[in-house]
């Protein structure tokens, strides 16, 4: 056993060390929570607009306009929907029709107000195995369902399979082909449920050289890392409309409502409208988002 | 395989240039984790020595219990306290979900299980001649359990130094309840996730070597304490 003094004197020196250690992690800990005092706007987004990169955009023009923290936290529609309905969050912004009238019916949100919309596609390999270019959509996928069947090593498709936006469309053009969607999912190995956001789910296609609806943005964020080229565009049933919606004040008190209407007046703003409409067309030669300002495209 | 070459490389740089959101993001991390594994250790380190120096009916199982959760997934964690913290969850009025301090709560729940069982597995090395000595010296029964921390010190820090880890290396709870916000409550390990998820393979390569960089440096400092 080492002398019992030099021990004692030596921990303490290490006790010393420690707890000056503790000291200045609560220090920095606790000047990281004064920051938490500026006020902060919690707005809950899908991953197919946060990939494409727009959030990052338009965050520093709204912080510095209405002197604010934007939180933007991206997760699939079906979660941003969920922290809405608990108000963890004060905005969200999504892309499924259906689910936010339905949000708002329940009495969650205030009011639905698109901002922007772009068109899903659906991006396959350039060879394009299935033969479904030059198809409306409808078509595309029951061919896809056929071929996928007959081939699965040649003709696959990739969904997101997590209840997004995009998921939602994808399903929804199922149902208006007649096809119960349980069945899709089990129609067979040419069918690959993913469960991930749309950017890494591309990511997935491109790797497996298979089929998948996208969101324009997204795609063309991510093109080049893909191996993927657009194969339909048109058709009315891809539309894809982006809304803004406040939490209802009335079912949690303590959201902050001031705030959001901000922030809808922001993105509905003529300049930010403008600003959303120019988005991406010097990087990727198209418009990623087309401006609709607070009424129902088309 | 030159993925992870570039990435070595990536970090080189990243580190030289002092890149600003790197910078931030390590900073967080140290943060985070750092207070999480300390407070965790002010509690978890007194109570583990209570646990082990007094006899009840259940303490058996009670360890078994603590050395199950050593395998507690981290979304499961993160599940539980965004149940727990969310607005109309039980805790929901201190309104602090997606902040730093979720996630310091987080971590800690994650690395009690780990420091209280491996401080009860540390005292148990101590031979118990050691107590009855002390005990026979005149020594309070706190007295006697400070001086058997003392010699088992080595283990008790190595306890700290592998809750702090744990505690670095997640990312179920940082993502769930902290919301990999920019600028807020992004770290290191959210950061590798995302930029996985883009494609950005090198730089999520590179942020990982950051990160075990971080972690050799914080165990230079706790090795030398243990060595005391």
């Amino acid at each position: 056993m080492t002398s019992n003094l030099n021990c004692k004197r030596q921990s303490v020196k290490s006790r010393l060390v420690s707890s000056l250690v503790v000291v200045i992690m609560l220090i920095s800990l606790g000047g990281g929570m004064v920051g938490c005092s500026a006020e902060r706007l919690r707005v809950a987004t899908t991953t197919s607009l946060y990939d494409t990169g727009l959030w990052g955009y338009l965050e520093p023009k709204f912080e510095k306009e209405y002197r604010v923290e934007l939180d933007i936290i991206y997760a699939g529609t079906g979660i941003a929907l969920e922290w809405g309905r608990r108000g963890d969050v004060d905005v969200i912004v999504v892309h499924s029709k259906a689910r936010e009238l339905q949000f708002i019916a329940e009495g969650y949100g205030v009011k639905r107000v698109p901002f922007a919309y772009n068109y899903f596609f659906i991006v396959g390999p350039a060879a394009d195995p299935a033969g479904i270019k030059g198809m409306n959509p409808e078509e595309a996928f029951k061919r896809l369902m056929e071929e996928g069947k007959k081939n699965p090593g040649q003709v696959q498709f990739v969904s997101r399979g997590d209840d997004s936006g995009t998921h939602q469309k994808e399903k929804a053009i199922w149902k208006s082909v007649g096809y119960d969607y349980e069945a899709v999912q089990k129609s067979g190995v040419w069918y690959i449920e993913a469960g991930r956001g749309m950017g890494p789910t591309l990511l997935m296609a491109s790797e497996k050289q298979a089929y998948i609806l996208s969101d324009l943005g997204t795609f063309l964020a991510y093109k080049g890392k893909l191996d993927l080229v657009p194969i339909i565009d048109k058709g009315n049933i891809l539309l894809n409309i982006y809304s803004v919606i406040a939490i209802n004040p009335e079912k949690h008190p303590k959201t902050k409502i001031e705030m959001a209407n901000n922030l809808i007046n922001f993105l509905t703003s003529p300049e930010i409208q403008k600003l959303i409409g120019n988005y991406g067309v010097k990087e990727y030669g198209r418009q990623l988002f087309t401006p609709c300002a607070g009424t129902e495209p088309k | 395989m030159t993925e992870i070459w570039q990435g070595f490389i990536k970090a080189i740089e990243l580190i030289i240039s002092l890149d600003p959101e790197v910078v931030e993001i390590a900073a967080r991390s140290l943060q985070i984790s750092l207070t999480s594994a300390l407070l965790a250790s002010l509690i978890c380190i007194p109570i583990g020595s209570l646990i082990h120096f007094h006899h009840f009916p259940g303490k058996r199982i009670l360890i078994n219990v603590i050395q199950t959760f050593f395998s507690v997934p981290t979304v499961v964690i993160g599940l539980f306290v965004f149940v727990l913290f969310s607005r109309v969850g039980p805790i929901g009025g201190v309104n602090i979900m997606f902040t730093p301090t979720i996630m310091v709560i987080g971590q800690m729940i994650l690395v009690t299980p780990i420091l209280l069982g491996l401080t009860i597995s540390a005292l148990s090395g101590v031979d118990k001649a050691i107590r009855d000595t002390a005990l026979s010296l005149g020594a309070s029964d706190f007295q006697a359990i400070v001086v058997i921390l003392r010699e088992a010190r080595y283990a008790v820090v190595a306890a700290v130094i592998m809750g702090f880890g744990r505690a670095i290396s997640e990312v179920g709870i940082a993502i769930m309840i902290g919301g990999n916000i920019k600028g807020f409550t992004r770290v290191i390990t959210t950061a590798i996730a995302l930029e996985t998820q883009k494609g950005e393979l090198e730089l999520a390569i590179a942020l990982g070597i950051i990160l075990l960089s971080l972690a050799f440096i914080v165990n230079v400092v706790l090795i030398k304490i243990q060595q005391r």
